[in-house]
């Protein structure tokens, strides 16, 4: 397994040049490992679904990046970024995803529902909404056993219309919780324009709940990271839950039965131009004189990677129905 | 806290086993809706607040909020008990109990466990109509990973919610609010837990065995009393919890009495009777002479006094079947 791999996420708001990589092959890494689960589906070695987070990669890693060791997180079934940009090991997500003993959750999980304890992944929760109510959880634990931590909440957009949300933030909001909500917009509730479905701004709903609100542009890894240092300290500080709302799209379908023809004409090109990888070479440039080709080296990396982490995968043996589950406590 | 008297009353049984884990154990704490400050719409929770500060609390009427709450806090230290008002609002909770709570040890590949207790007030009699009288036992016991315990008197109530409180996954502590005011008989002697999934044999008999839970036991009970006035024998058979489910316990019982009837307040379609008499005839066919189970019409529950007693399997209706299935008496049979 490859060492990088096994870092931690990055803390804090002071980043030098290695750090700013490490921001950018992070999201390659995500975009990479995505790519490959897709191209694993195809081959029949990826089963079930898969909701895959191309195209989001600024939003997970740049909030992931401003938190510290101890913080909680919970996610999504599209939770692969999130998971990877909060330090669960790329080869043990893809062994999860084949389906084998040596994944994750030792392949009872899947795709949707993965939980990495020992990094702070709380878990990825299938049902729209469930990671709210758990980071809402996790946060009445860190407030009460004072730890200092936080947690937090990654959802999407069309999350702001289910009781999970109402009815969490609400709480988080009486009892003064350190949690986080970041809202990943992503313009679409599955096939649906979120507009379509949805009264009034989202980020309307936390500011009436007087929640400190704030929305950011989500491709840019560094834009995101300054929100959601803002968001994370007023969290950690007591003053109660904050909400981000990361403004950003999907270059893929909501699953793997979506081709995404609900999509506005033109619309996926335009936003294609401000992927979070070339938004963040640029500023990787501008901000610490990075050599595109330094980028590209880590595109390099970051693929031969992958192909060593599914040859192992592929390799690694499946769970044995024998000694599964035969005492449920 | 314990009292020194020798009887408990049920709601008092229940306090008393919170607050005793609350003392022992730092990480559990309790919410609800009008818990703390109220004490609790049953009284059940006077007390508790002035005595354990923020770590009892009043939440807004937001069940999933409450059940997922509970979730997080469960699998990142905290061991929360939390009270659902009425079981029927239970169904506003179920997602999380069901999908994450439930499943959360298992599909984490047992990374970690989830302590949680929801407790809830179930069951009819008190005409509080279709929406606040309900059992839902089946609902809950349909979902391995969540334990579903249902204590029929105030000992077993104290000494179950407490073992509950300690067991290391969810589950599911079910009180018949007709049992709240009842007092029993308690004594020092008295085991600090009972294991969950262990059932009691309430009463010895050796020509039927009846088989309930909560306040059906009770009611088995006064009838396996009018039976024994006539000459027939009940066994009577407290399951305490319906999962784990105990069916050892209950087959050993059919095995001396060869007739089992189960007590359900709810329908026979569906309800965790009929389950129970499935798994009895499966593994106990050759000791089977008769299996059948008193249950409730198929209707919601109906509010009118009359038409609610009615619906209920109260020890009269128990006593009645028993007698019909017996061949005891046409006379009788005609009553029913």
């Amino acid at each position: 397994m490859s060492q990088q791999s096994e870092t931690k996420p990055l803390v804090g708001a002071e980043i030098d040049a290695a750090g700013a990589r490490e921001l950018y092959r992070r999201m390659r890494l995500i975009r990479t490992f995505e790519d490959t689960v897709q191209s694993q589906f195809q081959k029949g070695n990826v089963h079930g679904t898969t909701h895959l987070y191309s195209g989001q990669e600024a939003s997970g890693v740049g909030v992931c990046s401003m938190l510290r060791d101890g913080d909680k997180v919970a996610a999504t079934y599209r939770g692969h970024g999130h998971s990877i940009a909060h330090g669960v090991p790329p080869q043990a997500l893809m062994d999860e995803m084949l389906g084998r003993a040596t994944g994750a959750c030792g392949g009872r999980a899947g795709s949707m529902n993965v939980v990495d304890q020992a990094n702070g992944l709380i878990g990825c929760f299938g049902i729209v909404g469930g990671s709210i109510g758990a980071a809402t959880g996790a946060a009445l634990s860190e407030k009460l056993l004072g730890t200092g931590n936080v947690a937090l909440a990654f959802f999407g957009d069309g999350t702001s219309n289910q009781a999970y949300f109402h009815e969490s933030l609400n709480w988080a909001q009486v009892e003064k919780l350190p949690v986080v909500f970041v809202c990943e917009n992503n313009l679409y509730m599955e096939f649906t324009p979120i507009e379509n479905v949805t009264a009034g701004a989202i980020g309307s709903r936390p500011i009436a709940m007087g929640i400190h609100t704030q929305q950011v542009d989500g491709n840019d890894v560094f834009a995101v990271r300054e929100a959601a240092g803002e968001a994370i300290d007023h969290a950690r500080s007591g003053a109660g839950p904050a909400f981000l709302e990361t403004m950003t799209y999907r270059f893929v379908g909501h699953s793997r039965s979506d081709p995404g023809k609900y999509r506005k004409p033109g619309e996926l090109d335009e936003w294609k131009k401000r992927d979070p990888l070339i938004l963040g070479r640029k500023a990787l440039e501008e901000r610490y004189g990075i050599d595109p080709e330094r980028c590209d080296q880590i595109d390099a990396e970051v693929a031969k990677e992958l192909e060593e982490i599914v040859e192992r995968g592929l390799a690694a043996p499946f769970p044995d129905p024998e000694a599964d589950g035969k005492e449920f406590k | 806290m314990p009292e020194q008297n020798d009887t408990l009353e049920y709601r008092v049984a229940i306090r008393e086993a919170i607050a005793a884990e609350m003392e022992r154990d730092e990480t559990v704490v309790f919410f609800g809706e009008d818990v703390a400050i109220a004490g609790g719409v049953f009284a059940v929770t006077p007390g508790l607040y002035e005595r354990f500060g923020d770590r009892v609390i009043d939440t807004p009427i937001s069940e999933l909020a409450m059940s997922a709450g509970a979730f997080g806090a469960a699998v990142t230290g905290l061991r929360p008990v939390f009270e659902i008002m009425f079981a029927d609002f239970l169904l506003l909770a179920m997602d999380s109990l069901v999908n994450q709570a439930a499943k959360y040890w298992y599909v984490s590949n047992e990374q970690a466990s989830c302590p949680l207790v929801v407790r809830s007030a179930m069951g009819a009699g008190g005409n509080f109509g279709a929406m606040h009288s309900q059992s839902p036992v089946p609902w809950l016991q349909g979902v391995p990973g969540l334990k579903v315990v249902a204590p029929a008197t105030a000992g077993d109530a104290k000494a179950l919610l407490r073992q509950a409180i300690r067991d290391d996954n969810p589950v599911a502590f079910l009180e018949h609010k007709r049992l709240y005011s009842v007092k029993d008989p308690v004594s020092a002697d008295d085991p600090e837990v009972l294991p969950l999934g262990k059932a009691a044999v309430v009463r010895e008999g050796t020509d039927v065995t009846l088989v309930s839970i909560s306040k059906g036991v009770r009611d088995c009970l006064r009838a396996a009393d009018e039976l024994a006035e006539k000459g027939v024998s009940a066994e009577v058979v407290d399951l305490r919890s319906l999962r784990p489910l105990d069916t050892e316990t209950v087959l050993n019982s059919v095995a001396k009495t060869n007739r089992v009837t189960v007590v359900e307040e709810g329908p026979l379609v569906g309800g965790w009777g009929a389950n129970l008499l499935g798994i009895v005839a499966a593994e106990g066919l050759h000791d089977l002479d008769d299996a059948w189970v008193v249950a409730c019409p198929e209707t919601p529950i109906p509010y009118s006094p009359t038409l609610e007693d009615a619906y209920m399997p109260a020890e009269g209706k128990i006593v009645r079947e028993v007698e019909n299935r017996l061949g005891l008496g046409a006379e009788i049979a005609t009553g029913v």
